[in-house]
């Protein structure tokens, strides 16, 4: 998916002041600017380097290295499929079936209007629940085929 | 303001909330509670009251552990004793509203259970019921009482008055407090918290740090979480007695970003707590200056090793290092560092409080007080549970669990997540303590407990654990990122029938020499759930291989489905909506499955009426069925 963003360098600056330009503070900074653009535009990675005084290199060692940090940009609705033991052996697997048809995408990847990104988590900590899916931060649990792909269209109706 | 002066205050708070003529409902809104539309049921019983014109306090409360009954609320009218509802829709809420709140029937046939004093006609006391009948609730003692967003309800409760006595304590006298106590590092390993302490407290150094490890990451474990969630205030007031004791004056949490709700309740506890000079500059008063910072992780497995842990808290990848140097003496920026995991801390306070024999009294000769699990899987009462030290495997399932859904029978309890192993039913009468369950092969762990019935397959859940390990494998070390590979690829081949002789041995081989050489915990534990499963279950893996069949109908590519002649009534069900059109057939036909078309998706099988039950799933075997569709054979009517 190409997809150009204007980058608010304001809102960058404020995010590296918030933790006085500290360098341990790297992972929570990439954090805090996956979550304004859902992922980390690879043209702040210079400004976040010359900032803290690190090198760029590091930060990519760091972006690559933890999960929840993307280099790529995603959707606006990121669907986290916990796929722990317990919904495992409750079937979730299928919900990823079932979104894949639906979506048109695999795990990890983005549907062509920006809308969706699939992933993958290993455990939401809701295992009475199971099987569930987190959409950016709402939960839903006690899933099966059809009622994972009601959420969907709700969101995607919410959305258009 | 004194912490006496806030203790009175906050007691007296409680009291008149608890003498309120004013009813008030508690509704569960952990995750798990919002998981199962904890929201909506709030949002209904905010318009009922309002609309209906109502005097009642809402309450929100964490996860009371009965997550199998959430959305679940607890409904407090004076002079009575409070009453359990779960499973609600806003339907039957807005009736127990109308009912209850506004009448004066307290709806029997709806309820769980009553708590407090007296009884009610038709309802059983909720700790009667058998799913908490035989747990102690020592780390849990707040979890779904009190409100963790307010700190005056967690003081009314006896809180802080641990931390006020390890004050006026030395800060050995705490230590030895702790080692009496025999609590044990609860996030997996078992090691003596107290003796723990007493290295990180020896180390020369003037700066040391304490940790608390929130990175719950096993899949099928959610202990933390819910007690993060429930009783925030519990795990800080903790750390601060630890810190005080080994001599830090700055505590990190270390928690997943996955975390949402438990970190704002963190977040907003700790600012309560600095407000009441509970945390931060000079201690109640006591000269003493410790300040809790939280940091992230960000979906890395590995960082829940302590040593990983540390480097991630320093800004780097969370890779391990090698031990010794161990954290105790050179941790966190080089300088000592005790790390234990969220309900090591929460069970601290209430050491202090109580006394150490009064902890100790609970339990084993080695495993003292309670432990935490969350039960989940194939079981009837799935929920987060304390049970004491020394409770059996059967009483966990049968009585607090009630059992195996659907009549199926239990199988395996995996215990420890991906480092730990699968117990089988002989063993069922176990012990769970540390050392028993080392003995069977598994581990405790930090206690994911998930139920597994005969529709599990062991040979794919051991591949599920592989496969885990093996994607959250750091990658520093050759043996763990070669080694969990090579594994995987042999169970990969042995799930999808291409096993051959010899795959058993070769994974036993892969599996020592893991064990014997990764780096860190990660690693070396990684090959338990294979080597537990072939110990118990090796028939299962040499009918994968010999037979090529799964016992359990799980694995696709040693299944197929098969359509019965003489059940098929031709409805076409099956044939519109198979994937691949895979299915003969056409209207009052016998359909027949083209075998080397179907990709074994199972949908025939899923949709084919329950009254007909034509469409069979079968491995190692061929069922005889017709070559292509014949016409449906007239059934007789019985004419009596």
């Amino acid at each position: 998916m190409e997809q150009t963003i204007d980058i608010d360098w304001q809102k960058i600056d404020d995010i590296i002041d918030r933790y006085n330009s500290n360098k341990e503070a790297l992972l929570m900074i990439l954090q805090d600017i996956n979550e304004l653009y859902n992922f980390v535009p690879p043209e702040c990675v210079p400004i976040v380097a010359d900032k803290l005084g690190v090198r760029q290199s590091h930060i990519y060692s760091m972006a690559t290295f933890y999960k929840t940090i993307s280099l790529e940009p995603r959707g606006k609705y990121i669907v986290n499929v916990c796929t722990g033991t317990a919904c495992h052996v409750r079937g979730a697997e299928r919900i990823i079936e079932a979104l894949e048809d639906r979506l048109n995408i695999k795990p990890h990847e983005t549907t062509e209007d920006g809308m969706f990104t699939l992933e993958t988590v290993r455990c939401l900590g809701c295992c009475a629940s199971g099987p569930v899916i987190m959409i950016n931060k709402d939960i839903h649990g006690g899933l099966d085929r059809s009622s994972v792909l009601n959420i969907i269209d709700d969101y995607k109706d919410n959305a258009s | 303001m004194h912490f006496q002066d806030i203790k009175e205050r906050a007691i007296s708070q409680w009291e008149t909330m608890q003498n309120s003529p004013t009813p008030r409902i508690l509704v569960g809104m952990g995750t798990c509670g919002r998981a199962a539309g904890g929201e909506d049921i709030f949002d209904t019983l905010s318009r009922e009251i309002q609309d209906q014109n109502i005097k009642c306090d809402l309450i929100q409360v964490g996860c009371i552990g009965l997550c199998y009954a959430e959305p679940l609320i607890e409904v407090v009218k004076p002079g009575k004793p409070s009453v359990f509802y779960g499973n609600l829709t806003p339907e039957l809420t807005a009736e127990i509203v109308k009912d209850y709140l506004a009448g004066d029937d307290p709806r029997p046939d709806l309820a769980l259970g009553t708590r407090g004093e007296g009884t009610l006609e038709g309802i059983p006391k909720l700790f009667d019921l058998p799913v908490l009948r035989s747990q102690v609730r020592i780390s849990l003692r707040n979890c779904g009482n009190i409100n963790p967003e307010s700190i005056d309800p967690y003081i009314a409760n006896g809180g802080f008055q641990g931390l006020e006595r390890a004050l006026g304590m030395k800060r050995q006298e705490v230590i030895d407090e702790i080692k009496q106590s025999g609590l044990r590092g609860r996030g997996g390993a078992g090691f003596p918290a107290g003796v723990k302490w007493q290295f990180c407290y020896d180390a020369p150094g003037d700066t040391k740090y304490v940790i608390c490890n929130a990175d719950e990451g096993d899949p099928g474990a959610f202990m933390d979480r819910s007690l993060l969630e429930g009783d925030p205030f519990s795990v800080l007031e903790g750390i601060v007695i630890g810190s005080y004791a080994m001599g830090a004056s700055v505590a990190y949490i270390y928690i997943r970003a996955e975390y949402p709700l438990a970190i704002q309740r963190l977040v907003s506890a700790i600012e309560q707590m600095e407000n009441y000079g509970l945390l931060g500059e000079n201690i109640m008063e006591s000269g003493v200056d410790i300040h809790i910072k939280i940091k992230e992780g960000a979906g890395a497995f590995v960082c829940g090793e302590e040593t990983a842990l540390m480097a991630s808290i320093e800004g780097s990848r969370g890779m391990p290092r090698p031990r010794p140097p161990f954290p105790a003496q050179s941790g966190l920026w080089g300088k000592p560092t005790n790390i234990n995991n969220v309900e090591t801390w929460s069970n601290v306070p209430i050491i202090l409080q109580n006394g150490a024999d009064w902890y100790a009294g609970y339990g084993t000769e080695k495993s003292k007080g309670t432990k935490n699990f969350s039960l989940a899987g194939k079981v009837n009462r799935t929920g987060l549970i304390e049970v004491p030290m020394g409770i059996t495997l059967r009483e966990i399932v049968y009585e607090i669990g009630g059992g195996i859904p659907e009549g199926k029978e239990l199988k395996a309890i995996q215990t420890g997540g991906p480092s730990g192993g699968f117990i089988p039913t002989n063993l069922l009468d176990l012990s769970v303590d540390y050392e028993s369950l080392a003995e069977a092969g598994s581990i405790m762990g930090s206690g994911g407990m998930v139920i597994m019935d005969e529709d599990t397959c062991m040979v794919d859940t051991a591949k599920f654990f592989l496969s885990f390990t093996h994607a959250e494998s750091c990658g520093k070390c050759v043996p763990c990122r070669c080694g969990t590979k090579q594994m995987l690829d042999i169970l990969e081949d042995i799930t999808n029938g291409e096993g051959r002789p010899g795959d058993i041995e070769l994974l036993e081989e892969l599996a020592q020499s893991l064990k014997n050489s990764a780096l860190c915990g990660l690693g070396q534990t990684a090959p338990n759930p294979v080597l537990t499963s072939l110990e118990y279950f090796r028939n299962e893996y040499e009918e994968h291989i010999f037979k090529k069949r799964c016992v359990a109908l799980h694995c696709k590519n040693l299944v197929s489905f098969y359509i019965l002649p003489d059940k098929c009534t031709g409805c076409g069900k099956c044939a519109r909506k198979c994937p691949v059109e895979a299915i003969a057939g056409g209207k009052r036909m016998v359909h027949v499955i083209d075998q080397s078309k179907c990709i074994k998706c199972g949908t025939c099988f899923d949709v084919c009426p329950s009254k007909f039950s034509a469409v069979v799933k079968v491995s190692g075997e061929t069922v005889e069925v017709p070559s292509e569709p014949i016409p449906v054979k007239k059934k007789e009517k019985a004419k009596e």
